[in-house]
């Protein structure tokens, strides 16, 4: 459904620049969920915004590689060609709901605002169809909730009707960036299951941004692991979490605090994350690497196959025999 | 007889007030705390937004005042104290903030950030001894000397966060309070930072009390934990005991909601986990009443307390 | 300390026209300073053969109605018109900084101050002058205070604003947090943080002050008449504006040149902190 082929993002002058993402290439079925790990620097937030064509705005970006949606460039084309060839297209959320929602509009204004641009429905039927896309984010009391200001509702009722919003414009892909990380945990597993749901009952298709590894196991169904503007790893969720291929995936999982050893040292990555055009040869991860070797550092890696659908940027992933 | 504890609260109530439709109404953001902290003890608040963690915190460190209730340190309240004796609690009793950014001045230099206190309190012999210090607290939060000139936006938020720590243990403090230190950190960060602050903690003998909405990285640290709900604590036990029988219908689903990073253990659909509390619509009864599977009648109408159920467990309610 | 004046000098690189206040500034200053050696004639020499005699060689800008060399006159009145700015600049800023901040941390001082500054602040700017100074008498001095008065309003509602918001910042509860009382939380971080908007501030008041005196002048209200000022020179030159214009040319022209000036210097170094504001804002994202 959405096939995004190297994607390539660059800042500065054309003589001295700068690459924060570097041809990055995923696919993302219908009603599948894919979730883009990383920590923060490593370029997945840019990655989405020029997915949804938000960088092009005369900014001091250079941007090159295909997004395809059903097989239609969605970056060469206009908005207006994308809407009026059925290719509904993407929609995004964003991390921090107060600050998506304009404060002194209702919540039900806000999302009839979205049905009139993308379905075309006159005045009176739109209150109805923004009630129903209420119930569908599952707000109790949805027909009352239409006349409620965004600082009313709770952080979670917010980020529910942020998604509402999304739902307006009839989507195919939905981005959703980093949603649930302003959210208290409670309220975040609800959303994650709502998510879920709306996946498997649209036939959504999901790019779920994150740095919570956590959140990714419990939602998502391919994983694909960012660093450093690369892409380092694709697979399935499964094999992610059992056999990591790329060292930095598996450094990645063995930092994290586990019930199951309270009190124990926890494993760190020495040093710190490459910022974007410190790398210029080699593997970006090499120097924090502790099985890196001089080919590491002297040649850029391949995007290896390990195994059936599961790749990782290494001259050396994990688990395959060398 | 056990020694007395470094640090005891008793019966900490904090309200502030706000305007709702009209109306001033009285907010109970922290009501009736108490819990005790010993020597080279660490312990854990965990609890969500709004349920007074962070209050608690600034009573303790006399950022906030509190309306009722007491917090001894060395047997003596931290409240009722002159001038002289209050100047030494700020250095035994320590605070670190949550966001590296915010808590450095931007326009000092790290070194000067650091030995704040020193200054303030004229800690230093001299110049050189100054320099000596900060040098020294650099060097045990894992950075290189160097940083002492640098500026904070030169730092990553690790950097700063350890340079906050640096800040908190330089005049070799009791208590250090961690508000959500790591929070606002990458998971390989916070790595970095949780072991930094375990070791610190083991090797200057310090008691500890680390807030966080994150049970995993409260467990990871914490001896003890203390579980809050709209500013009461609802159940308190030893580490190992709240994560693997947590006995609160709280404490429960924030144990079930909690993403385990395993693929294979999915939250189960349909938990029981209601919506969040409202701050403004406090009930009289039990203040998890509305969202727990157990509530009975007398669950609306009666306040449970914080009472003993087992050796070293307490919890705050009428049906365990 | 260099890098300090190097980065201090950029904005004004940046945009010429700042740069071309600046310079003008800069000779404003010279001219005031070496006034006795730049001056040509005497300013009061009164020569009565050479009245009124328009722009020539021997006189530069002419002359006025007393036979005094109007070039010469323009150039003591700088010297004036630094004094004025000068005078109340520190006024206001010796009187506001302290009452804006004082009034931020203590509230309930703060209530009562903000109150005044209020009642103050409802009379039109000129109007509050001169009615202080018709209480006070006239005078240079008291022109200085008026206007100080004047311009202390704002200044104070500044200062106020910005600590307040300082107050609440995270590394200010730390401080408190490890000791800090008001004076070293005053000193350490409300005032480093006060230094560039005051600065700006300074800019914007020298400037507002230099018309406020040429008014007062004008009214016969500020300095006296012996002493040039650009106020009084329009003041005299009023009844000769069809037959002698020059007479109110040039003092006219000094007086809107020096505002103008230090607006773009204002400009220039509020700029100067914007962009820095917001890159460190920029930085600090996770």
């Amino acid at each position: 459904m959405l096939g995004v082929r190297d994607l390539s993002i660059s800042i500065g002058t054309p003589a001295d620049s700068i690459d924060i993402v570097s041809s990055v290439s995923f696919e993302i079925a219908s009603g599948e969920i894919l979730g883009l790990v990383g920590e923060s620097g490593c370029g997945k937030s840019m990655t989405s915004l020029a997915v949804m064509g938000l960088l092009d705005r005369g900014g001091p970006w250079a941007r090159t590689g295909r997004v395809e949606l059903a097989g239609f460039d969605v970056i060469r084309s206009q908005p207006y060609q994308r809407v009026a060839t059925g290719h509904g297209g993407i929609a995004m959320i964003f991390q921090e709901p107060m600050s998506s929602l304009n404060p002194v509009m209702t919540v039900g204004d806000q999302i009839e605002e979205a049905i009139a641009v993308h379905q075309k429905a006159s005045g009176a039927r739109q209150t109805p169809k923004a009630r129903e896309l209420l119930e569908m984010v599952r707000i109790p009391d949805a027909a009352m909730q239409l006349g409620a200001y965004p600082h009313q509702l709770s952080g979670g009722m917010r980020q529910r009707v942020m998604i509402a919003i999304a739902l307006a414009c009839q989507p195919q892909v939905l981005i959703a960036d980093e949603p649930t990380t302003a959210l208290d945990v409670t309220v975040q597993a609800q959303i994650l299951s709502l998510l879920r749901e709306l996946c498997d009952s649209l036939g959504l298709s999901i790019l779920f941004i994150t740095h919570d590894l956590g959140v990714v196991a419990q939602l998502v169904d391919r994983v694909a692991v960012m660093y450093a503007g690369r892409i380092v790893e694709t697979a399935t969720v499964q094999r992610v979490f059992a056999q990591p291929a790329h060292p930095y995936t598996e450094a990645l999982m063995s930092c994290l605090p586990d019930p199951g050893h309270w009190k124990q040292r926890l494993t760190t990555i020495p040093g710190q994350a490459a910022k974007p055009g410190e790398v210029r040869s080699g593997c970006a991860f090499a120097p924090r690497c502790r099985y890196a070797v001089q080919t590491c550092v002297d040649a850029t890696p391949p995007f290896a196959a390990v195994s059936d659908d599961h790749r990782a940027l290494c001259h050396f992933p994990r688990g395959v025999a060398p | 007889m056990t020694e007395p504890p470094l640090l005891e609260v008793r019966g900490l109530s904090t309200d502030y007030t706000a305007k709702r439709a009209g109306k001033t109404v009285r907010i109970q953001a922290v009501k009736d705390v108490s819990f005790t902290l010993a020597k080279r003890e660490v312990l854990g608040i965990v609890g969500e937004s709004g349920c007074g963690k962070t209050s608690v915190g600034r009573s303790i460190v006399r950022l906030a005042k509190p309306h009722r209730g007491e917090v001894l340190f060395a047997g003596r309240d931290i409240f009722s104290t002159g001038s002289e004796d209050l100047r030494k609690l700020r250095l035994k009793i320590r605070m670190v903030f949550q966001d590296p950014f915010a808590s450095l001045n931007p326009r000092r230099a790290i070194g000067d950030s650091i030995a704040e206190t020193g200054d303030i309190h004229g800690l230093f012999d001299n110049k050189a001894d100054r320099q000596r210090r900060i040098h020294e607290a650099l060097t045990n939060v894992g950075l290189d000397g160097v940083f002492a000139t640098r500026f904070p936006h030169e730092l990553s938020g690790g950097q700063r966060q350890r340079v906050g720590i640096a800040r908190a243990i330089l005049p070799a403090p009791d208590v250090v309070i961690a508000d959500e230190p790591v929070s606002a950190l990458d998971v390989s960060v916070q790595a970095q930072v949780l072991n930094l602050l375990a070791d610190l903690q083991a090797a200057m003998g310090l008691s500890m009390i680390f807030i966080s909405h994150d049970l995993g990285v409260v467990g990871q640290i914490s001896d003890r934990v203390a579980v809050m709900y709209m500013g009461r604590i609802v159940e308190t036990a030893a580490t190992r005991d709240i994560t693997d029988h947590p006995l609160h219908p709280y404490t429960r689903t924030l144990m079930a909601a909690r993403p385990k990073p395993d693929p294979n253990i999915r939250i189960k659909a349909g938990i029981e986990i209601g919506e969040p509390p409202s701050q403004f619509d406090r009930p009289s009864g039990c203040p998890y009443e509305r969202r727990c599977a157990l509530a009975t009648s007398h669950c609306k109408s009666d306040d449970p307390s914080l009472r003993p159920v087992a050796p070293g467990r307490l919890v705050a309610c009428h049906n365990i | 300390m260099i890098n300090g004046v190097g980065a201090f000098l950029i904005p004004f690189m940046r945009r010429p026209i700042a740069a071309v206040g600046l310079g003008i500034l800069v000779c404003m200053t010279t001219a005031a300073i070496l006034a006795p050696i730049l001056a040509p004639y005497d300013p009061s020499k009164i020569d009565p053969i050479v009245r009124l005699l328009p722009p020539n060689a021997a006189h530069w800008f002419g002359t006025d109605q007393f036979g005094r060399d109007i070039f010469s006159r323009v150039i003591y009145g700088a010297r004036l018109a630094l004094l004025i700015g000068v005078g109340v600049v520190s006024f206001a800023l010796i009187t506001g900084v302290p009452a804006g901040v004082l009034s931020a941390l203590y509230p309930r001082f703060g209530r009562i101050m903000m109150r005044l500054i209020d009642v103050l602040m409802s009379f039109p700017a000129l109007l509050l002058a001169l009615g202080l100074i018709v209480i006070l008498g006239r005078g240079v001095t008291n022109a200085i205070l008026a206007i100080g008065v004047v311009y202390l309003t704002t200044t104070s509602r500044i200062t106020y604003g910005l600590t307040l918001r300082l107050r609440t910042e995270t590394y200010v509860e730390a401080a408190t947090s490890m000791g800090a009382g008001a004076v070293w939380t005053i000193r350490k971080h409300v005032l480093p943080n006060l230094i560039s908007p005051m600065l700006v501030q300074a800019s914007f008041v020298f400037a507002f002050a230099q018309l406020s005196a040429a008014s007062l002048d004008f009214l016969g209200l500020g300095a006296p008449p012996e002493i040039p000022s650009w106020g009084n020179m329009l003041a005299d030159g009023r009844i000769f504006i069809t037959r002698a214009p020059w007479l109110l040319f040039f003092p006219g022209f000094a007086i809107a040149l020096t505002a103008l000036s230090l607006n773009l210097v204002g400009d220039a170094i509020r700029d100067r902190l914007d962009p820095r504001f917001r890159n460190m804002l920029n930085g600090n994202r996770r």
